[in-house]
């Protein structure tokens, strides 16, 4: 977590304690307290106060949102094959339409543009569209979303549906008021700047009629139920803040570092395909697919030599799943079973990339001299 | 040594972690997720991989979990539906071991530096003065998994150790207790991980290939009766033929599945003077003909001798000393030396 969260949260966890719900003294206190950080949050996300939900991450943002839209009006959910499980899995379970990515995993707009522009021309309502979900920046290989596009074509073809995005991996490295102001409903996940895990933030559009997935005490204006996390609440817009605030800068020092990253390993090692062009993704993923070795293997052994990094998601079992991602951009097998995502942040420096680099091509150079004996 | 264990989550592959890192070896657990789809009865539910890390926790060992789904689907599930639906009787938890733990687990193993693949089977590896290895069967004969361990070649018996095969059962189980490992009563495992209780084995194969009715006849091709699925009728089965009652008993005594015909007739005519198998495995290199050894032909049956009658280096025929029941096509045959104790090779009936 950033320093600056952790001391934001510190004093809501022994001295102010108050649930902001109450009336009293203290609980005024603490209402204070997460009406300035919606403040914070509402001016870095460029929307209203009143249109800031605090959540308990992407993936109840992503639900909330679809759930909410299709139960609201019975239609249909639309996302694209590369989203995030927390949006695709939601779009499988009211049997939405999935629509394909090109080959850097971004939507393929001309795909969604027929799939809305028939579900309108149906006599049937119930074919309407009700949602589209499409991810900012895709959380595997870290390409941009063409959301300008995408939004053009919803607001044509779908004007009655809700335009979520899922910005998770957008925070670190992209305005969020330009992202913002294209959609209906965008969710971001705290952990991902610095904020603490099981926190999250939704922007939903003042008016928007959605159901809600968690009622109760009619908490964030009935949109979303339960006591305020107030210690969360305020890591999460202290995190926000300090991210906002050093993005541009951080940006460019990343870049350098991920390109410094990804040129190394290229230029020691043979048979290594960078997934996603640089300039169609995000500073902080260098994903990379390493040809004829296991992602499985690879990241065993960069874990030994203390370099800690993923290839996709896991499963319940802790196993790692088969990116759906590589395979909806149609990655060659070949490719796709050796992928790894290698992140930045605000903590990576100059001598961690050197020690990354290091790492990697020698944990190929034994893999492959390994198969070689075998 | 670094040894990888493999660990299901059962009570022996906890010992066998245990046991190794008594021996002062540096011992790495790993979980094997293979199958993806339903199962509530074997080794790849989310509960076991937990129990297997956290035993590996109690241990103080790194854990790990592979993914070698799609390498079980293909060398175990596909190849399962597809015997089924030629008429044969297939052993998963052989072919598991051969191409799954003994294979691409223990080829993982290599690439990634570790000296030696570990597993929870009761059953031990001996070095012969000669400098052969063997599998010889475990300490508890009731328990003794020499059997599905067969195929276990020089190469791969010099890379794998079996750290519980000297205990028994018992003792595994009072060691696991010792330790305080939450496996300890943990029962066995029993049957097919794949294959759910709720639904079956009909349930499973009804969902991936189409069942074909069989007419059921006598050997002389009278017509008794008639079967649904002649893709779930095995050699040697009495139940589930929808014959009328009464002796004498009706074993199944072939399957024709092309034919859609399973005859059936008296136990005795299930009896057999030979045996022949394919896909042989030698540990060490074929015997030479005339050889006797004593043959097992199922995971807990008794061995009877037999004479090697033609061998090469893939197949072999066995003339029993006594005529025995015959073995399913499909099935695993296991050649053990003549005082029945070392696993000399292995092979498939046909």
């Amino acid at each position: 977590m950033r320093q600056e969260a952790i001391e934001a949260m510190t004093p809501y966890m022994s001295g102010i304690y108050a649930n902001p719900s109450g009336s009293h003294r203290f609980s005024r206190i603490a209402r204070k307290a997460i009406d300035e950080a919606r403040d914070d949050v509402a001016e870095v996300l460029g929307c209203k106060v009143g249109e800031v939900v605090f959540t308990s991450g992407g993936t109840e943002g992503d639900n909330a949102a679809i759930f909410g839209a299709v139960r609201h009006s019975s239609g249909v959910a639309v996302c694209s094959a590369a989203e995030h499980h927390a949006v695709l899995h939601c779009v499988e379970n009211l049997k939405g339409k999935i629509v394909g990515v090109d080959a850097t995993g971004v939507i393929d707009v001309a795909e969604l543009e027929r799939v809305l522009q028939e579900a309108q021309a149906s006599n049937n309502p119930t074919d309407r569209v009700s949602v589209v979900s499409v991810m900012a920046v895709n959380n595997e290989v870290g390409s941009i979303s063409p959301l300008r596009q995408v939004a053009k074509v919803v607001r044509a073809n779908a004007p009655g549906a809700v335009l979520h995005t899922d910005a998770v991996q957008a925070t670190c490295w992209q305005d969020l008021r330009e992202i913002s102001k294209l959609v209906d409903v965008l969710s971001v996940s705290a952990h991902k700047f610095g904020g603490p895990k099981g926190m999250g933030i939704t922007m939903q559009r003042l008016g928007l009629e959605i159901d809600p997935l968690i009622v109760g005490g009619g908490q964030e204006r009935e949109r979303r139920s339960g006591t305020h996390n107030v210690a969360g609440i305020m890591a999460t817009a202290a995190a926000l803040r300090a991210t906002d605030s050093s993005r541009d800068a951080e940006v460019a020092r990343v870049t350098k570092l991920r390109d410094a990253l990804v040129d190394g390993v290229m230029s020691e090692i043979e048979d290594v395909i960078e997934t996603v062009p640089r300039d169609k993704r995000v500073a902080g993923i260098a994903h990379m697919c390493i040809g004829d070795c296991e992602s499985e293997s690879v990241l065993y052994l960069l874990d030994e030599a203390m370099i800690c990094a993923s290839a996709a998601s896991a499963c319940a079992s802790g196993a790692m799943e088969p990116s759906h991602v590589l395979s909806a951009m149609g990655v060659d097998k070949k490719y796709s079973m050796g992928a790894l995502r290698m992140s930045l942040g605000h903590t990576t420096s100059e001598s961690d990339i050197d020690r990354a680099i290091s790492a990697l091509v020698g944990v190929v150079r034994q893999l492959r001299r390994n198969k070689v004996k075998a | 040594m670094k040894v990888l264990v493999a660990m299901s989550g059962g009570v022996d592959s906890s010992v066998a972690a245990a046991e190794l890192i008594d021996q002062g070896h540096e011992v790495v657990g790993v979980t094997m997720r293979l199958w993806g789809g339903e199962s509530d009865t074997g080794c790849c539910s989310v509960s076991d991989v937990d129990d297997a890390r956290r035993v590996a926790q109690q241990l103080r060992i790194d854990h790990l979990v592979f993914n070698f789904s799609d390498d079980f689907d293909a060398h175990v599930v596909n190849p399962y539906v597809e015997a089924h639906r030629t008429g044969t009787t297939p052993n998963p938890c052989i072919e598991c071991n051969r191409h799954l733990k003994f294979d691409r687990l223990s080829q993982r193993a290599r690439l990634l530096g570790f000296d030696a693949v570990a597993t929870g089977h009761h059953a031990r590896i001996e070095r012969q003065p000669s400098g052969v290895w063997r599998v010889i069967r475990g300490a508890d004969a009731a328990k003794d998994q020499s059997y599905v361990v067969h195929m276990l070649d020089q190469k791969e018996l010099a890379y794998t150790l079996f750290p519980v095969g000297h205990l028994t059962k018992a003792q595994v189980r009072e060691r696991a207790s010792e330790l305080g490992l939450r496996t300890a009563t943990k029962p066995d495992s029993q049957d097919v991980c794949f294959i759910s209780k709720t639904g079956g084995r009909e349930t499973f194969l009804g969902h991936r290939i189409p069942f074909r009715a069989a007419r059921v006849v006598d050997e002389s091709g009278t017509e008794l009766g008639s079967v649904d699925a002649v893709e779930m009728v095995t050699i040697g089965q009495r139940r589930g033929l929808r014959l009328a009652g009464g002796a004498p008993k009706q074993f199944v005594l072939d399957v024709d599945v092309e034919a859609r015909t399973v005859v059936v007739g008296a136990e005795t005519s299930l009896q057999r003077s030979e045996l022949r198998a394919e896909r042989m495995v030698w540990s060490h290199e074929p015997l030479p003909l005339g050889s006797e050894v004593m043959v097992q032909t199922s995971a807990h049956g008794a061995t009877q001798p037999a004479l090697i009658e033609e061998v090469s280096s893939d197949t072999v025929l066995l003339q029993w000393r006594e005529p025995q029941r015959r073995t399913a096509p499909g099935q695993s045959v296991v050649l053990y030396d003549a005082s029945d104790r070392a696993v000399l090779a292995g092979g498939i009936v046909c």
